[in-house]
């Protein structure tokens, strides 16, 4: 068996973020990177099947970005990926989620993966796009937002998530994309010695002019912190005096304290 | 302009976010054709042309032939826009619907600025406008943004959609239903919820005492749910419980969308965060910016004391 994982570095939200000089973008000095939560999910639902199956898989690993994407993709090795591809390209944050599916259906199209991970989406854009326009375009059997992945004999059994706590079942046949959500499982920390291990095992570069034919679908206009609707009282401070303060707040505004 | 417009019943009931896209329509100032799998008893009661076709053939999930009834749809109406809700199944049929027709997709538009569609991006810290590049494009609306006003009292003109497609590779099995609550947040007059902020699962009591000082239920976001910290029972949000008591305290929470629409409609909205810019900022009647590991036993001790 082929497995596919396809993993997103973005950047850590709580940072604090600044748009740039020309309207369009947001600097990117000083921000801290780290793997898309959801594709944690996607590497340890990769790693588990493939322990299900007896260590026979081979897991790839892919991102698409700059040479920071090294850091994730190490980590994913780590976790237990057998290799890695970094298609590399320094505008990947520019790209719009159809080029970004394109180049990785490009090169998924001649290599026979029998299942493709994906996060849900992402955590900075969140277009909820790349993992089912991938299955489109390879033709693949697809079912997004998972909380359960369960695989036997050729089919995934996946666990949807739909909205407010409901969930639905439904079996899908190899070869299937997946789209992993936040609960799934519980993602491993890698270990002192497999990130030893993981430094020994091969990252291919792809440049990706090679896989990418296709135009952007969409473009951004404008880029801008939200509009503060202002309002909200602001505390901060010695402790004390803030628990104090925001007590009284609260005597005052609302029926619950007596 | 015209607008398709997807919408989406479970289980024999037309879910709401079906006029949500009406209103969304209404703003762009389109004119409106809707499609559904569904049954003619569900039909959303809307001015307009529908698309109907018969969820006993077609199924209530299976996205390859809903794709290709969405597509026939497209054929006749020759829409400008596809729109789809940002739901569970909006997220998962509109880029197969986008990939076929080959268009560009927008996702969980927030708002309209100047004619242009505007996105959140970065947890809400940033918003963008976006637009498509060609002639036609699929949209998807995230859920709450927009309200529908208006009577649901329409007639629509049904018309009967059928696929040559006849069998989906994926096999739909069931529905499993939500967890039984151990704690009835809906009923809860204060509410202190707990977020990843808090660290670790041993400091989930330093916040659940204070929930008792406050005499109200512990509540939490999904990472303390997910972590197994507490039970999906306390989750709030859109795939937990939404809630809207008198008094919300938000403890290490950020403050995502998904969050933010199961408490916003509180009473009153109390953020501990030490980072000020956390968009929950934008929802809170007071933002304290502070430890909420130091400031939680202060608060509760002030509380028993009062
Ligand atoms: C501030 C900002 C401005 C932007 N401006 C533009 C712009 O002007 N024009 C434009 O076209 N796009 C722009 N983008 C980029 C775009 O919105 C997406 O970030 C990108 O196209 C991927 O889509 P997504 O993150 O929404 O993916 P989603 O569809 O949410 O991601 C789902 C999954 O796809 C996989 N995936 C996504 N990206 C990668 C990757 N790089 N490598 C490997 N796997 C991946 C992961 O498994 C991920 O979990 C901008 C992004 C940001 C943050
Ligand atoms: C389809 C879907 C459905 C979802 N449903 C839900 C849902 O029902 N409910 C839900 O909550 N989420 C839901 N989510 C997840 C949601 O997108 C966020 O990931 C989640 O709400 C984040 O939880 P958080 O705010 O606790 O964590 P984070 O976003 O990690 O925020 C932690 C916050 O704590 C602050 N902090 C850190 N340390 C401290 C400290 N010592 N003192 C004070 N503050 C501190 C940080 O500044 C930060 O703001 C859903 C996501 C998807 C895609």
């Amino acid at each position: 068996m082929n497995i596919l994982v396809c993993i997103k570095q973005v950047p850590d939200m709580e940072s604090r973020f600044k748009v740039n000089g020309t309207g369009d973008w947001y600097d990117e000095a000083d921000l801290a990177y780290r793997m898309n939560e959801y594709d944690e999910y996607a590497v340890e639902q990769a790693v588990q099947l493939k322990e299900q199956l007896g260590n026979q898989p081979e897991i790839t690993v892919l991102s698409i970005g700059a040479d920071r994407v090294g850091e994730a993709l190490k980590k994913a090795l780590a976790m237990g990926c057998d290799k890695a591809v970094q298609v590399q390209d320094n505008d990947s944050a520019r790209k719009d989620p159809w080029q970004i599916a394109n180049i990785i259906a490009a090169y998924a199209g001649d290599k026979d993966f029998d299942v493709i991970f994906t996060g849900m989406q992402s955590q900075d854009r969140g277009s909820a796009q790349v993992g089912v326009t991938v299955a489109e375009l390879l033709g693949h059997n697809c079912a997004s937002t998972l909380v359960g992945f369960e695989y036997a004999d050729g089919v995934v059994t996946a666990k949807r998530e739909l909205e407010g706590g409901v969930k639905s079942v439904v079996k899908v046949p190899v070869p299937a994309l997946v789209t992993c959500q936040l609960g799934l499982n519980v993602p491993r920390y890698p270990t002192l010695p497999n990130i030893m291990k993981a430094k020994k095992k091969e990252l291919q570069l792809v440049p990706v002019a090679s896989l990418l034919k296709e135009e952007a679908a969409t473009g951004t206009e404008k880029l801008y912190p939200p509009v503060k609707s202002g309002g909200g009282i602001v505390l901060e401070g010695d402790l004390g005096d803030v628990a104090d303060r925001l007590l009284g707040i609260l005597k005052e505004k609302t029926t619950v304290m007596k | 302009m015209k607008a398709l417009l997807v919408c989406e019943q479970r289980e024999g009931k037309l879910l709401d976010t079906s006029y949500e896209l009406v209103a969304f329509a209404e703003r762009l100032g389109a004119e409106v054709s809707l499609v559904l799998v569904g049954k003619e008893a569900q039909a959303p009661q809307v001015a307009g042309k529908l698309y109907l076709a018969d969820v006993d053939k077609y199924g209530e999930y299976s996205p390859e032939l809903h794709k290709h009834i969405v597509v026939a749809a497209v054929l006749k109406e020759n829409p400008d826009y596809i729109i789809f809700p940002h739901s569970s199944y909006g997220w998962d049929l509109a880029p197969r619907v986008a990939a076929t027709l080959r268009v560009g997709q927008v996702s969980e538009v927030v708002n309209i600025v100047d004619g242009k569609l505007e996105v959140s991006l970065c947890n809400g810290k940033l918003r963008r406008t976006v637009s498509p590049k060609g002639a036609r494009a699929v949209l998807t609306v995230q859920a709450g943004a927009f309200n529908y006003a208006g009577q649901k009292s329409g007639a629509p003109q049904v018309e009967a959609i059928e696929i040559s497609q006849g069998s989906s590779a994926l096999q739909f099995v069931g529905y499993e239903p939500a967890e039984k609550k151990e704690v009835d947040l809906g009923r809860a007059e204060i509410i202190v919820s707990a977020g990843r902020g808090v660290g670790k699962k041993e400091n989930v009591a330093v916040i659940a005492d204070l929930a008792k000082a406050f005499g109200g239920e512990l509540g939490a976001s999904r990472p303390v749910v997910d972590a197994g910290w507490v039970g999906h029972s306390h989750q709030v949000g859109t795939t937990g419980q939404t809630v809207s008591p008198k008094l919300y305290v938000a403890c290490g929470i950020s403050g995502a969308i998904q969050h933010l629409a199961g408490m916003k409609k509180s009473d009153f909205i109390v953020a501990i965060n030490k980072d000020k810019e956390a968009p929950i900022s934008e929802a809170a009647d007071v933002m304290v910016v502070a430890d909420v590991l130091q400031l939680a036993p202060v608060l509760a001790e002030k509380l028993r004391a009062a």
